[in-house]
């Protein structure tokens, strides 16, 4: 057993056990109209709006496919190197509520469109697994219902009822909360990438069924439960940890665990068991006979592949040997594609290569903390591709120091935005002092005005940077601080 | 194959119809009845046969993505039994 | 004056378009009659003031020389089909009160043509049933007289429970009887398992099932999706014809809808029958076949050789399958299609203390007794532990009915030749009470050509001994619903134009 097998295992009152996370996630497939009518999937909306006499199950109405949908589950098979399977068919799940109009929702059960694929998941820079795609399918998602509106009647509003939903089935390789959360993260991102899905766990775009049972290392695999619309990846890490938990502790106890469906309550740090009066479900699949099997040619799937942008992976793997990045830089960059876009575009503004591993640092940095505490993206922040890349070059030309060149950041992104850098540095009167005269002159008054620490400086090399700071303060910190620093040194007598 | 009074109430409760216990009985027969009638396919030698997945071979047509539908809420809750500011009313549901 | 309603279809649209008759004028006769007829039950809503506002309207397209194919013609409609406004219900209970903000594919089809519709007519409960006696809004009566029944009787029983007087068959047997009692010059009729071709057996008329996919499902209320199929119920082969092409077409919101041209069937209708191959399957013979319905099956047989066809001998194996099979497949996805029948969006609603109680409540209330048998039925077979042991293998040999139908067209048949129906039409009341199979039965030579997707046709081909109409049924290729009214246009000219009842009920 390896290291970090070992780390893994959660250690119980009696013994170290091994937790065995599957994942299902829905993602809500970006498209305009819905994944069988022609109604809007446009969020929010007065109740009932979104919606086609199709989703409202009127008497008579009958589903036809988008194509759009179709095309995106496609996408997504292809950038989790799965097997699109060319032809494919649709089941119908058969259960009574209010939420679900039809009666049935039309799921691919038997037959789904994608395969067997695979996912490469960084949990550190030089750490990764590969979790195992089992299959994807199309399904209508359904509408909803508010409970909380009145004490005795429940509100349907339908305007989901129908959107199109890829669920994404992976293989039970997960074996601890860290990795399942970064496997989901990794899925949010190529779905991202590929623009079929957008990820937003707040609205509902994505959520997951985490499946977890417990063995003890080399042993079977235990009874599984499912914890049943997670909707965020923390609480994914969170649920997992108090699955495992209470799993642990039944089995330790001599008990035995029962299947059943959970949910996880994070106000408790627990699941509970949704174990109705009524039994299991009993979905009564069966081939939809108002569909026929959907079947496409090799000539769409390749179009589709052809038009696929770069993928994360691909993507990290060019930065690390086109800009000298290291893993764990490109892994950040390339996490969200507006941010590796804005990257490059800096990088490379204006076909000039500049200094790649400073342009990362800011991003990474100062634009990133920019961003964050606004609540938006690094390529929305407000610093253009162009702007970034004149900063650093700035910076390289010798013009500005780094600790100036923070300063017109911050300009940049506030009372100045959209300014030129080069302009801002000028009219400010930012530019970095290195003209040896203009440095000697502030060296020696500063040493004039300090005489007796200036004696003490010979014997206390120490106190060169108390001096330093002293030059950059009466130079408005614009003198170049390494010529500060030498100047200073010789004139102290510290050579 | 034949149902018995345990099966005829969760087939009931799967199909979500009431059914008093004096209508059973009844029932019970009458599905029993058809069962029988139906019985006399598993004679059938079906070996190797696939089921009919479309009556007529057809390709399933696909269609564009845009909107064309929807934004008829009158339309939507025109029918319906109990409705209020364009929801449909039902008695709450405990999950 | 002449009796209007004693034309055909399209005498009366050739009347429309020489200007010898206006559709005001034809109209107001059909609604008359109607109104004279309501112990018949065949109409269960009569839409008046629409039609004279259509027949107003068609009249003046006719003046103006933008006449429709069917332009001014009074037609009937299954309840079945969603009518914008109209009354649409399927005749059960549960889809009280229902008026569509939509209108189904077909029936707008004929709205487009110019025809005027007359109302909605009744049929069996979700099209499920084969006498049309399960419908919530009472029996109707075929206006065919009972055997040795006076009209007095016949009137008598019509004011009462109806008992003793025909069935017009099911599921259309609203249509069958409104069109064999000239209330409407053609109706609109559907089939999942014998629906249009045995109540026109049972009435004398003329009804065809299109091959699956020649007309949109779009608009109408599903019953087995893989089954359904509309179609016409008229007097006479050409009338059908005309009908069928109006309803036929591609349309892009029904997914199983063929995007194929429609071809002028009328022009098919006179068409000689020569070179013309005619399969007679032997397992169409059954036990205890009734030496009538024999007699008149060689009858058509010699009818179609006269006529220049070659008859020969075919082989069905596995037609005796299809009944039990259909009684599997078509409950099981009605169980399915009528889920949403549950009192949350339209229709009725029974009370209930929590969710689950009002769709119990108010799905036993709103459902009949034979729909609650078959969705129980179909919830069955689909069941978890059943669905390959019934479902599945229901449906493996519906491939291998299929096969044999496509076998016998690839050795050459153009057509095949088999009885309607096992009878004549029988009583209100007589059967099924005490077993559902025995009203299923009826259904034996009609389920074979739905599990098939192929196209069938009932032409009237003589009467019993007793009088009541006896009918031939012709299967085609899939879209060659041309050769069915040739053949069944070379049958009609045999046996003589039917001679529709006088009116009894008035």
């Amino acid at each position: 057993m390896s290291d970090e097998t070992h780390s893994r295992l959660i250690k119980g009152a009696t013994a170290d056990w091994e937790v065995v996370v599957g994942l299902e996630v829905h993602a809500q497939v970006t498209s305009r109209a819905k994944l069988f009518s022609g109604a809007s999937t446009a969020f929010g909306g007065e109740p009932n709006t979104h919606v086609s006499l199709v989703d409202a199950a009127m008497p008579g109405m009958l589903p036809v496919i988008n194509r759009g949908c179709v095309a995106q589950a496609v996408r997504t098979g292809l950038g989790l190197k799965a097997k699109i399977n060319l032809r494919s068919s649709f089941d119908r799940k058969n259960y009574f509520y209010p939420d679900l109009p039809q009666g049935y929702q039309i799921s691919q059960y038997k037959s789904p469109i994608v395969g067997e694929g695979e996912i490469q998941v960084d949990l550190t820079p030089d750490h990764s697994i590969r979790v195992g795609i089992e299959r994807l399918h199309l399904e209508q998602d359904a509408g909803k219902s508010l409970h909380d509106q009145s004490a005795t009647m429940s509100f349907v509003d339908l305007n989901r009822s129908g959107v199109g939903l890829m669920e994404i089935v992976s293989k039970p390789d997960m074996r601890s909360a860290d990795e399942a959360k970064a496997y989901v993260g990794k899925l949010r991102t190529i779905m991202r990438y590929i623009g079929s899905c957008d990820g937003d766990m707040e609205k509902g775009s994505l959520r997951a069924d985490v499946n977890v049972s417990v063995r003890l290392p080399g042993a079977a695999l235990g009874t599984r439960c499912e914890i049943k619309n997670v909707n965020s990846i923390r609480f994914i890490g969170q649920a997992i940890d108090a699955e495992a938990r209470r799993q642990i502790a039944i089995l330790e106890d001599g008990g035995a665990i029962v299947q059943e469906t959970r949910l996880f309550d994070p106000s408790r740090w627990e699941t509970r068991s949704m174990r109705s009066k009524e039994e299991a479900h009993d979905y009564r699949y069966f081939p939809d006979p108002d569909l026929l099997p959907l079947e496409l040619d090799e000539e769409f799937v390749a179009a589709l592949a052809t038009q696929l942008p770069e993928l994360p992976d691909a993507k990290k793997a060019r930065f690390m040997a086109d800009y000298g990045l290291n893993a764990y830089d490109s892994a950040i960059l390339v996490a969200d594609k507006e941010t590796a876009n804005y990257f490059e575009a800096a990088a490379r503004f204006e076909g000039v290569a500049r200094d790649a591993k400073a342009v990362a640092n800011w991003i990474m940095g100062d634009i990133s903390a920019f961003a964050n505490a606004h609540g938006v993206g690094v390529a929305e922040a407000g610093l253009g591709a162009g702007a970034l890349a004149a900063l650093v070059d700035l910076i390289s030309e010798g013009t500005i120091s780094g600790k100036i060149a923070k300063d017109v950041l911050a300009m940049l992104l506030g009372p100045d935005k959209g300014a030129d850098p080069r302009e801002l540095v000028k009219v400010r009167g930012l530019n970095q002092v290195s003209d040896a005269g203009a440095i000697e002159r502030a060296v020696d008054a500063v040493i004039a005005a300090n005489a007796a620490k200036a004696e003490q400086a010979k014997a206390k090399p120490g106190m060169l940077g108390w001096f330093v700071g002293q030059v950059m303060k009466s130079t408005g910190g614009k003198a170049n601080p390494q010529a500060v620093s030498d100047a200073l040194k010789a004139k102290l007598g510290l050579l | 194959m034949s149902v018995d009074h345990t099966a005829v109430r969760r087939i009931a409760h799967l199909a979500r119809i009431a059914v008093s216990e004096a209508e059973v009985p009844h029932l019970q027969g009458e599905i029993n009845a058809i069962l029988a009638f139906v019985a006399e396919l598993d004679a059938v030698d079906v070996e190797g046969v696939e089921p009919m997945t479309s009556v007529i071979p057809m390709k399933l047509p696909m269609r564009e993505d845009i909107v064309t539908d929807g934004e008829i809420e009158p339309l939507i809750l025109a029918n319906a039994p109990l409705s209020e500011d364009g929801f449909f009313l039902v008695p709450k549901v405990v999950e | 004056m002449t009796d209007l309603t004693a034309l055909t279809l399209a005498e009366a649209r050739d009347a429309l378009k020489s200007r010898t008759l206006s559709s005001v004028e034809l109209t107001e006769a059909h609604l008359s009659a109607i109104e004279r007829a309501p112990g018949l039950n065949a109409f269960v809503a009569v839409t008046a003031d629409h039609a004279m506002e259509r027949a107003r309207a068609s009249d003046a397209r006719l003046a103006s020389g933008e006449a429709g194919p069917l332009e001014g013609l009074p037609i009937g409609v299954k309840d079945l089909y969603a009518t914008r406004g109209v009354h649409t219900q399927a005749c059960s209970h549960i889809l009280d009160g229902f008026k569509p903000p939509y209108e189904s594919t077909v029936t707008a089809n004929l709205w487009r043509d110019g025809a005027v519709m007359l109302g909605k007519l009744n049929m069996d409960e979700f099209a499920m049933g084969s006498s049309n006696e399960t419908s919530y809004y009472g029996p109707v009566a075929s206006p065919w007289l009972p055997p040795n029944w006076s009209a007095e009787r016949a009137r008598a029983a019509l004011g009462g429970d109806k008992r003793g007087l025909l069935t017009p068959g099911g599921s259309s047997g609203g249509s069958a009887s409104a069109v064999a009692a000239k209330l409407c010059l053609a109706a609109t009729a559907s089939d999942t398992g014998g629906s249009i071709r045995q109540p026109a057996a049972f009435t004398g008329t003329v009804g065809i099932k299109p091959t699956y996919g020649r007309c949109s499902r779009y608009g109408m209320v599903a019953f087995a999706s893989s089954l359904d199929q509309a179609g016409p119920i008229a007097r006479t082969v050409r009338d059908a014809a005309i009908m069928l092409r109006s309803m036929a077409g591609a349309d892009p919101k029904d997914s199983t809808c063929a995007d194929s041209p429609v071809p002028d069937y009328e022009a098919a209708v006179g068409r000689s029958a020569r070179g013309l191959t005619i399969g007679v399957p032997r397992e169409y013979r059954m036990d205890g076949m009734s030496g009538e319905i024999e007699a008149l099956w060689t009858r058509g047989a010699e009818w179609l050789r006269a006529a220049g066809a070659r008859i020969v001998d075919v082989s069905l194996p596995h037609t005796r399958y299809a009944l039990p099979a259909y009684y599997i497949v078509a409950p099981a996805e009605a169980s399915s299609n009528l889920a949403r029948y549950d009192g949350v969006r339209y229709g009725l609603r029974e009370p209930g203390a929590d969710i689950t109680d009002l769709y119990e409540n108010t799905r036993a209330k709103g459902f009949g007794a034979e729909v609650r048998r078959r969705l129980m039925i179909g919830t069955y077979v689909l069941s978890a532990g059943y669905y390959d042991a019934y479902y599945v293998r229901a449906q493996k040999i519906r491939t291998l009915i299929k096969r044999d139908f496509e076998a016998v067209f690839a050795a050459g048949v153009d057509a095949i030749l088999t009885p309607a129906t096992p009878s004549a039409a029988f009583g209100i009341g007589e059967k099924g009470s005490a077993d559902p199979v025995e009203m299923y039965l009826n259904d034996v030579f009609t389920v074979t050509v739905n599990m098939a997707g192929l196209p069938g046709l009932a032409a009237p081909a003589g009467l019993s001994a007793e009088g009541l109409p006896l009918a031939l049924q012709l299967i085609g290729r899939p879209f060659d619903e041309e050769t069915l009214f040739t053949l069944g246009e070379a049958i009609e000219q045999s046996a003589g134009r039917m001679r529709l009842p006088d009116p009894w009920w008035a």
